[in-house]
Formats: structure tokens, sequence, C-alpha cells
């Protein structure tokens, strides 16, 4: 329930309701969308990656003198978990043709096609299979399947939404297969909204020219990931499954080829090494970084550790100084600060309005351009309502979806959504929510070519852990279809590089370079990475707990 | 003792409840999610936690509230502590999973009977349904699978986050998740009606029809790219 004292606001947002519904059915734009330096403006002045110190030069590795976020350049120049002068690489523990580095989306997609090519795949993750960013989108794919629609027009509306800094190959393969994406998941059984003609519905996504976001109700992560797991479990005799296993260093060979890892059993406190033909790493994003102090949508996992390994390896990444704020994170109850809003809210016609149910903003800019006019309403413009915990947001009005689009919509359309709030005894179909931006994507990452190779032969990147496919800003739906369209390529071209690649002696002489080259260049921190999970233990307990031994945020 | 608990010398703070994890009493801020409170109590999750915001069904919880006899099911990082609640996770669940050919299963009863004969000993006691934090109609689903209404089995478990609590409340020992999950994919697969728009724009890519647009796309110049895209309509 609202407190008392936001009634005034929520009247306002009923008064101008029905204004804003007739405004919303007339098909005009409900506010003018903004010119190419409007979107220049509000987001060289409001968009958290331009405060000052958001970003920072880093001092090692290959991208050496980049500028970067201040909080992945931290966590980049850090120390290693591991002293590798004890392992004995001679007798690894396990040997595979793929190690699938991360058990999300990407990697269950990798797992899959590499099997079907013949591969023997062990996946390393680091909770259970599928705790994953995949488990989680709500609002749906982008795929380029009706008459209207086309996959050169759905690539010039992710080129658009990325700035024009995408790399045009990834782009271009992500656009292109698309349709086939679309296919391949309903043969896994995956269950696309349809109507009763078998007609795939789509919806609006912020950036998108045409209607193209395909879903499974407001559970799309849910189904797919939930699919895919299946599928690689179906396979147990081709697929082995290492739970709470996270790998923590890549391993290589003597010519430099990647060659597996090092995995840690979160639980015996073990570690292990992999020998690998090849290695694919899918781990993901860096939510639970909380860069620049704020909330995320992230799962627990997601601690950015591919980049870390893979730039201890030798590879180079690619956008680092651009992070995503989802536009609508919840700021009200303080239980679910942070927590997704689905954009398909405003796909399906709710709106953003300020503190007097007034539109400020086109409801479908780019992501990073809606966010940046969120937080000008709620700072510069003064137009946010604040929370007893003192946070502020602005209303997103889901009640007018009920209006446009019929009773009941809401409740078959969003479940998830309508159960997040009901909770707390806040009914969205009556009354609006308060959002304010959420960290919620890593625009960049490892760098990748159309066949998810790095730099590094041996070594494959898909999803959210690789750069270059959303150029600086990703657009809704894409990364859904994103860890599919790489997932499934890193698993066929890994497998056909495996057919004739020979190992030479194992090695993590690059740990120690890496080391070397942070004492060489004066970095003296305390930092370990990858952090693996990240410590919501409250200081007052730190300090009584004088026998634990933090490594990074892990005890 | 190395707990937050109050003692007459440490009176409890306003706005904070006492809760019993795993029946030590932790002084916790009220309101807070159980996930929240755990780490609120100093815990390092290992197990326990995936997306904090109820979609992976990591977090299985069951309690106990004072002066009653029930024992309540819910995910930690949605179900809001109450005062006295005494409360334990469950770090995993042992669930029986059928190894199946999605090419070769046929979405009907013969399926169900195959694959989890257990669904037949259903006596009907809806404790599954009444175990689920999202509210499903478990036990329905489990009988429409009895029928082999697979569409049925399908809309009714969509939902379903897997997390588990019905499977380990239920005295037939059925694991409703996996039977959920599996009709969802025959569902999907053979029964959702084909879609004839991807159909045609399958068979138009591989005519290439969208090649020649590619590659002058590709060509383009970022300035021209800009200019196409801001007049697309
Ligand atoms: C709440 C939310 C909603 C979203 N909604 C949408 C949407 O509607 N549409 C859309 O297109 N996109 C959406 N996204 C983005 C999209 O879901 C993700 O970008 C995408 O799923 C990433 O897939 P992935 O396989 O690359 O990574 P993930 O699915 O995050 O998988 C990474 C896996 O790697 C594991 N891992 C991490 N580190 C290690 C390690 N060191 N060792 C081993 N394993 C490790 C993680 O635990 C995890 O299981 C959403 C994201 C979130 C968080
Ligand atoms: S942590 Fe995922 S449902 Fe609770």
């Amino acid at each position: 329930m609202y407190p008392e004292y936001m009634r005034v606001s929520l009247n306002k947002v009923k008064k101008t309701r029905n204004k804003r519904f007739e405004l919303a059915k007339s098909d005009k734009p409900v506010f003018p969308p903004m010119s190419a330096e409007e979107r220049e403006q509000v987001l060289n002045k409001f968009h958290p990656d331009y405060k000052k110190d958001a970003r920072r030069k880093i001092n090692v590795g290959p991208n050496k003198k980049e500028i970067m976020t201040t909080e992945v350049a931290d966590v980049l120049e850090s120390h290693s978990r591991i002293d590798p002068k004890k392992f004995d690489l001679s007798k690894p523990d396990i040997e595979t043709d793929v190690l699938v580095i991360g058990g999300g989306g990407g990697g269950c997609a990798a797992a899959i096609t590499a099997m079907q090519s013949g591969a023997d795949v062990k996946i390393s993750t680091k909770l259970r299979l599928g705790d994953a960013n995949s488990m989680m989108s709500q609002g749906g794919m982008q795929a380029s399947v009706k008459e209207d629609d086309s996959p050169p027009r759905h690539y010039l509306d992710a080129l658009g939404g990325g700035h024009f800094d995408n790399k045009p190959k990834l782009t271009k393969a992500l656009t292109q297969d698309g349709p086939e994406v679309v296919k391949w998941l309903e043969e896994l059984g995956v269950c696309w909204d349809k109507d009763e003609e078998g007609s795939l519905q789509v919806l609006h996504g912020g950036g998108t020219s045409r209607k193209r976001m395909l879903s499974c109700r407001d559970y799309t992560g849910a189904i797919i990931m939930r699919t895919l797991m299946d599928e690689v479990r179906n396979h147990p005799d081709q697929i082995e499954i290492l739970e709470f296993m996270p790998t923590v260093e890549l391993i290589m060979d003597e010519k430099g080829h990647c060659a597996g890892g090092v995995l840690y059993n979160l639980e015996t406190e073990e570690y292990f090494t992999v020998k690998a033909k090849a290695t694919i790493i899918t781990t993901g994003g860096y939510g639970r970084l909380h860069i620049r102090g704020f909330d995320t949508t992230n799962h627990y996992g997601a601690t950015g550790d591919g980049l870390v390994m893979a730039y201890r390896a030798g590879a180079k990444l690619m956008y680092m100084d651009s992070v995503q704020y989802h536009p609508t994170g919840s700021v009200f109850p303080e239980q679910i600060a942070g927590f997704l809003i689905t954009e398909k809210i405003r796909g399906a016609g709710g709106q953003p309005v300020n503190k007097d149910g007034e539109l400020f903003v086109f409801p479908r800019e780019p992501r990073d351009v809606e966010s940046s006019s969120f937080i000008r309403e709620c700072t510069e413009r003064n137009n946010g309502i604040k929370t007893p915990q003192g946070r502020v947001g602005i209303w997103l009005d889901s009640p007018l979806i009920e209006m446009l689009q019929g009773e009941g919509y809401i409740n078959k359309n969003f479940p998830a959504m309508h159960r997040q709030f009901i909770r707390y005894d806040i009914d969205i179909t009556k009354e609006p929510m308060l959002v304010f931006p959420s960290l919620h994507y890593q625009n960049g990452g490892i760098e990748i070519n159309d066949k998810c190779e790095t730099n590094i032969p041996g070594l494959y990147v898909a999803g959210e852990a690789s750069g270059g496919v959303h150029g600086r800003n990703r657009l809704m739906g894409n990364s859904v279809l994103d860890y599919n369209v790489f997932g499934r390529r890193a698993g066929i071209y890994a497998s056909e590089y495996i057919k004739s690649a020979k190992l030479g002696k194992l090695s993590l002489k690059h740990v120690s370079e890496y080391e070397k080259e942070l004492k060489d260049k004066g970095i003296k921190t305390e930092r370990v990475a990858p952090i693996i999970l990240p410590s919501y233990t409250p200081e007052d307990v730190k300090k009584r707990q004088f026998t634990a031994h933090y490594e990074g945020t892990l005890r | 003792m190395a707990t937050k608990k109050k003692t007459k010398n440490q009176p409890k703070k306003k706005d904070f409840v006492t809760v019993y994890i795993m029946g030590k009493a932790y002084d916790v801020p009220a309101k807070s999610t159980i996930m929240g409170a755990i780490e609120y109590a100093g815990y390092q999750i290992k197990r326990g936690a995936g997306c904090r915001e109820g979609f992976c069904g990591a977090c299985a919880t069951v309690y106990r509230l004072p002066g009653d006899y029930k024992i309540y099911t819910g995910l930690a990082c949605t179900t809001i502590v109450e005062e006295g609640m005494w409360l334990a996770q469950l770090p995993a669940i042992p669930g029986e999973k059928a190894l199946y050919d999605i090419d070769k299963t046929k979405p009907d009863v013969n399926t169900i009977q195959r694959l989890y004969p257990e669904v037949f000993r259903c006596v009907a006691c809806n404790t599954c349904t009444k175990a689920c934090p999202q509210d499903l109609e478990v036990m329905d689903y489990i009988q429409a699978a009895k029928r082999g209404d697979i569409e049925a089995v399908m809309d009714l478990s969509f939902d379903c986050l897997c997390c588990g609590l019905c499977a380990i409340r239920c005295p037939a020992e059925i694991v409703q998740y996996n039977v959920g999950l599996l009709c969802k994919r025959l569902y999907g697969k053979y029964l959702s009606p084909k879609s004839k728009d991807l159909e045609k724009r399958l068979k138009e890519m591989k005519k290439n029809k969208y090649d020649d647009e590619f590659k002058e796309l590709m060509k383009a110049k970022k300035e021209e790219l800009k200019k196409k895209y801001y007049n697309l309509d």
C-alpha cells in the first residue's frame, strides 16, 4: 500500500488518465519523440555514465590506457584467487572436448549445439543450472517474423539503438538468425504467445520501428531457460553439469591457446583443473557490481567473472565504458527496490508520468535516453515522488493498460508483475508503480567475431559476456535473441575447431604475468577477483568475524 | 551467544521482529524479505538464492508461525518476515526427472504414463496447491495430466518456478514441476498452432531474399545509416 502522503500525487495521475487515454487511442505519439540532438543532450547531462568519476583509465592488460567504467577497471585490476604454483597441470582432474563456463541461456544453447555436433561437454556453473539473468527476462525476444517487418529493418533498429557503434557483422548475425531461432526454440518446446490461428503475438519495445517482441506471457525467460535446461539434462551422457563449481581462471597452453579452466567447489572449497580443447565463456553480466551504487535487476551471480578471467588471459574487451540502466526499476516498496518492471508494460500502453500526472517523455525512447529523462525529471526538474526511505521515482501508469487493452489484460499478460506487487497490497490494475532506473545490462564485453571467436584461439564467448553486438546500448528483446543466436553459434564453431585443435603443455603463466604487471604498474590493492558472489553482510557483523578469511567478497 | 537475539539489556529496536533462522533467534528489520533477513543476520548465502526476484525457485523455504500448527511454504526472496517466524531454507530438492527424446515423444496420456507413472497415484489431497508460492492450481494440472490434457497442464503450470515445494509436500511423491515442464514442451512443440508468418519468413530467408539489402547496409557509411534509421517509418 502506498503511504498516505502519496495520495495527492496519485490522484493527479488518476485525473489526467482519461486525457492520456484519448491521446493514446488517437494513434499519434503520446509525446513527441526526441530528435538526435535532444537525445544527445539528455544523455550528456543525465546518464550516469557521463558523471564525473564514472569512468577511469585502466592501467594493465590488453585494453590498457582505455577509459572504462570505474568499477569494471577496479575488478580487472585485482589479484587472482589462485596461486599458479600450487597446481600440477600435467595431471588435469577432468578432461573434455568443450568446457562451457556459465549455465545460463547462452551456456545451455552452446552445450546443446556442441553436443549435437558430437562434442563431449562440461558445464561449469556458479549456482544451479539456470540461476541466471536468462531466467528472469519477462518482456520478450525480438525477431522479425511479420510481413511488415524484415531482418534488415531489425538490423537498422538495433544499430540506431546502439548509437551506430555496433559491430556490423555481429548485428547482422543477430538479426539474420532471428527467425530461425524462433523456430529452433519452438521445436525444443518453447510456448510462444500466439492467437488462435497460430499468428505470433508481437509487441513494441523501446526503439523498435515495428512490433517485433515475441513473448511467453511475462515468463519469457523462464520458459526459454527451462526448456533449454531440460534439453541439456536429457543428455547426461554427453553433457555433464557441474553446479556450484564456478570457474575462477582460464588455463592456457604453451602456444597461447585456451585449454580449459580452474574450477572452484563453492561448498568444499576445493579447486579442480579442467583440460578442454575449446572453452566457451557464457558467464553473463555484472549487475552485482552495483556500479555507482545503483540497485540491480540482475541475478545473484552476475559479477562479471568472465571478463576478469578472459582479460587476464589476454582477451580484448570492447565498450567497457557503457552501462545499461533499465528505465523502470521498482523503487517502492523498499523490499523490491531495483526489481525489473518489464518494458512491455510501456509496450502495452503504460505511460511514465511525473508527480503531477503529466507525461514528460515519449514512453519508448531507447533505454539510455528514456532512463536519462527519468533522472532529469527527478533531479533537475524536481518532479519525482519521494519514498519514505528517501528514494525518488516517477509513476508508471499501468491502469491505463487495462483501459487500452481491455479488462483482465494485466492478469493474463503480466502475472509475474501483478503477483510481485499484490504481495504489498498494490494492485497494478488500479494503481501505478513507482519507478527509477536500475542497473541492468553490460553493454560491452569480450570482443568476438560472428563465429564467437576471440583473439585467443580456442576461446569462444557468447551472450551478455560478449561485446559489440549491441553497440553502446542494447534494445529490449535483443539480448534474449543474442544468447540464443551466439550461444548456438559458439557451440557449433567450437566443436568444429576441436576437430583440428592440438593442445600443448598446460600453463597458468598468464596469471603470474598479470600479477607482475599489476606490481610493475604500482597497483597496490587487496581486491580479489572474480568476485563470485556479492556480499550483503552488514558491516557490524563483519567486524565480529575475526577468523573469516575474506577473499574478494567471499569468506 | 553469537546471535543478535534481544537480551534483557538489549531491547529490541523499533520496527524489528525476532525470527528463528534454523532455530537461532535474530532481530531483523520488520518487513524485510526472508532472504534479506538471513543476510542481515550475517549469513553469506551460497545455496538458496538465484534470481532474488521470484523467477528461479532457488529459495524454497519452510516456516512455522507462533501458536499455529501449520507448516507454511514460501520463497525467501519474496516472503516478508513475521514476528516469531521459525524458518529453514531447503538447499536442494531431490526430484526425479525423466529422460526423453523430445523428437520422439508424443503429446498424450501414454507419455505421462511412461515417464511419470506416479502421477496416477495422486489422491487429490490438494497439498501441492496449498504449498505453491505462486498460487498455482497444482493439483488441477496433475489431474489434467492424468487425463492427458497437455494443453491444460501447460496453461495451469505456465508460471511454475520449479521451486519444488509441491513435490516435497506430496504424499504420493509426485514431482509436479517436472510433469508441468514436460507438458509445456510437448505443447509448444506439437500442439501450439503453427505460425504461417514464421514459415513464410523462413522460406524467404532460404531464398536469400534479404541478402542484397544486407550487402548494401554493410557497405553503407555511418552517416547514410543514420539517415536511413531516422527515416524509418
Ligand atoms: C530481470 C531481467 C530481465 C530481462 N529481460 C529481458 C528481456 O525481456 N528481453 C531481453 O532480450 N533481455 C532481457 N534481459 C537480459 C537478458 O536476460 C540477459 O542479457 C541474457 O539472458 C544473458 O544471457 P547469458 O546466457 O549471457 O547470461 P546469464 O543468463 O546471466 O548466464 C550466466 C551464467 O553464468 C554463471 N556464471 C557467472 N560467473 C560464473 C563463473 N565464474 N563460473 C561459472 N559460471 C558462472 C551465472 O551464474 C549464470 O548462470 C533481462 C535481464 C534481467 C536481469
Ligand atoms: S531467488 Fe529466485 S525465486 Fe527466490
